[in-house]
């Protein structure tokens, strides 16, 4: 999330950074948004508030795709993200009963280290990024370079083997995580059965 | 200055078709429900058979206070209508009804992705409504709502990713243009998935029970009075155009007629979306909800598997044929 501005920056710089076209401007624009969604993510109190602003910050994402022409993507990161993985977390957080308001123990002793990590990762992928790419170029007057067609080639020709070992991948984490939620269920109602907690768990579900 | 004229010329037909369509289907719901039971349903305003009964009640939910909760969380309790109705008009703006450029607001080169992402957005809505109106009632309603979207999402993707396959697009008119009539009953399991699906997801009955009004009260939308509330009914009419006119669009071959498509092309989409709207309906009047298990036993053991079989035939008849 934080990759947008910086990579703009060294791209546009050797190009004449002084006259940036309005696709330039807008994609900086956008990418302060989402930089900006994304800190209030991660620092708000408020836990729904967080899964919501992560909604926008995943959202700007998608238009900066979208500005870099690649439609196909954009609309799979709406999709999956905010059509399924946030639905998921609220999901999650309406079952936990999130308040409405302040979280009292939304805050973690981590904090500080959480920080340093995440900024030690931002800058080693900014760093990656800008080193893999300084050189390349996006035509975005000409035919549209992400278009699902070109992506599908792309993924299908060129990238096939990375592409089938992250699909046994995901597999193997899904049949994973059937085994570990079936062992717990046994055991939580063999030990759990009539408490109290659990009887409302079931009812909410 | 002709291209903008051209672009806000679209986009003015789309949006008095978003204004405009949703309330026929309404008030064609109140007039086919009073019939099918046995009433006339409403017959004073406007003067013929009530035909303006839902600008009087548009008239009424203006005049309503607006009303949000001292507990609720006011500025997602006020956006949630908003998040809820407007994904539905951008839908709108890609469903091509007749051939050739000038009959789609904007070709979307993945059409199917965008039309299927927006429609999965408007989905927050109702659970930003769930959540900030600091209600048990509409808590349970939002969580039943999540639940039935993350149940039906992937049957419903499934189903279009096999048209996908047939058609070798992914954009809408790319797969309206290589319709063939046979298609009918290639893709008819993968209809019946979709058009399944999408109910759920609109949470029409029967599959209405996060809005159960018996039990949960209505469940996200409890606390909403006046207009926000006529949005959120707004959104579930809107809803209905979008899935008949993706349905009509996908699998039964839209601007394609039994003799040709010359000139009423436009005439069929709108003949078969309305059909289709009329089907839900019925749906409505006929079927008692079911349960929330039964709902999830419906989409995990059948439409999951039968889209994925959907699917694998897709692809047998696609290699044989080539």
């Amino acid at each position: 999330m934080t990759l947008g501005p910086p990579v703009t920056l060294a791209a546009t710089a050797p190009q004449g950074f002084l006259s940036p076209t309005g696709v330039e401007i807008a994609f900086l624009l956008v990418g302060m948004a989402t930089l900006g969604a994304a800190v209030i993510t991660v620092t708000t109190k408020q836990l729904v508030h967080a899964a919501l602003w992560l909604v926008v910050a995943l959202g700007g994402l998608a238009v900066e795709y979208l500005l870099l022409t690649a439609e196909f993507i954009a609309w799979v990161q709406v999709l999956i993200y905010v059509g399924s993985v946030v639905v998921l977390l609220l999901f999650g957080l309406m079952l936990t009963k999130a308040p409405i308001g302040r979280s009292p123990d939304a805050d973690s002793g981590n904090r500080w280290v959480a920080l340093a990590v995440a900024i030690a990762s931002a800058g080693a992928l900014v760093w990656v990024v800008v080193d893999a790419f300084r050189t390349q170029w996006i035509d975005l007057d000409g035919a549209a370079q992400g278009s699902t067609e070109v992506t599908g080639t792309i993924l299908f020709r060129h990238w096939v083997l990375p592409f089938e070992a992250l699909s046994v991948l995901l597999l193997a984490a899904l049949v994973g995580a059937i085994v570990l939620s079936r062992k717990n269920g046994d055991a939580e109602t063999a030990e759990a059965a009539g408490t109290p907690t659990s009887a409302t768990d079931k009812e909410q579900r | 200055m002709n291209d903008v004229l051209d672009v806000a010329l679209r986009l003015l037909v789309v949006f008095v078709v978003f204004l405009t369509f949703p309330l026929i289907v309404g008030q064609t719901e109140h007039k086919v429900m009073a019939h099918m039971q046995g009433r006339l349903g409403p017959m004073y305003a406007g003067g013929f058979h009530g035909w303006a009964q839902l600008v009087a009640d548009g008239v009424k939910f203006a005049q309503k206070e607006d009303i949000v909760p001292a507990n609720a969380d006011r500025r997602v309790f006020q956006l949630a209508p908003a998040v809820a109705l407007l994904p539905y008009l951008l839908v709108l703006v890609a469903i091509p009804i007749g051939p050739g450029e000038g009959a789609v607001g904007q070709v979307v080169d993945a059409g199917i992705f965008f039309v299927l992402a927006v429609m999965g957005v408007g989905v927050l809505g109702s659970l930003m409504a769930g959540w900030a109106s600091a209600n048990k009632y509409s808590l349970l309603g939002g969580l039943r709502t999540a639940a039935q979207l993350l149940a039906y999402e992937l049957p419903m993707l499934l189903a279009a990713a096999s048209v996908a396959m047939a058609a070798g697009t992914v954009s809408l008119p790319g797969i309206l243009n290589a319709f063939e009539w046979w298609w009918l009953p290639w893709q008819i399991v993968g209809a019946l998935v979709f058009f399944v699906a999408g109910l759920a997801e609109l949470q029409r009955p029967p599959f209405d029970m996060p809005v159960a009004d018996s039990e949960i009260i209505f469940g996200a939308y409890t606390e909403y009075t006046g207009l926000r509330f006529a949005l959120f009914l707004l959104a579930e009419y809107a809803g209905i155009v979008v899935l008949c006119g993706l349905t009509t669009v996908l699998f039964l071959g839209g601007w394609h007629g039994p003799w040709g498509a010359d000139g009423l092309g436009w005439l069929w989409t709108l003949a078969k979306t309305g059909i289709l709207a009329f089907l839900v309906i019925w749906l409505r009047v006929s079927y008692p909800r079911l349960r929330e298990d039964q709902l999830q036993k419906l989409a995990w053991t059948v439409l999951v598997p039968l889209a994925l079989a959907q699917i694998a035939l897709t692809g047998i008849v696609k290699v044989a044929i080539n």
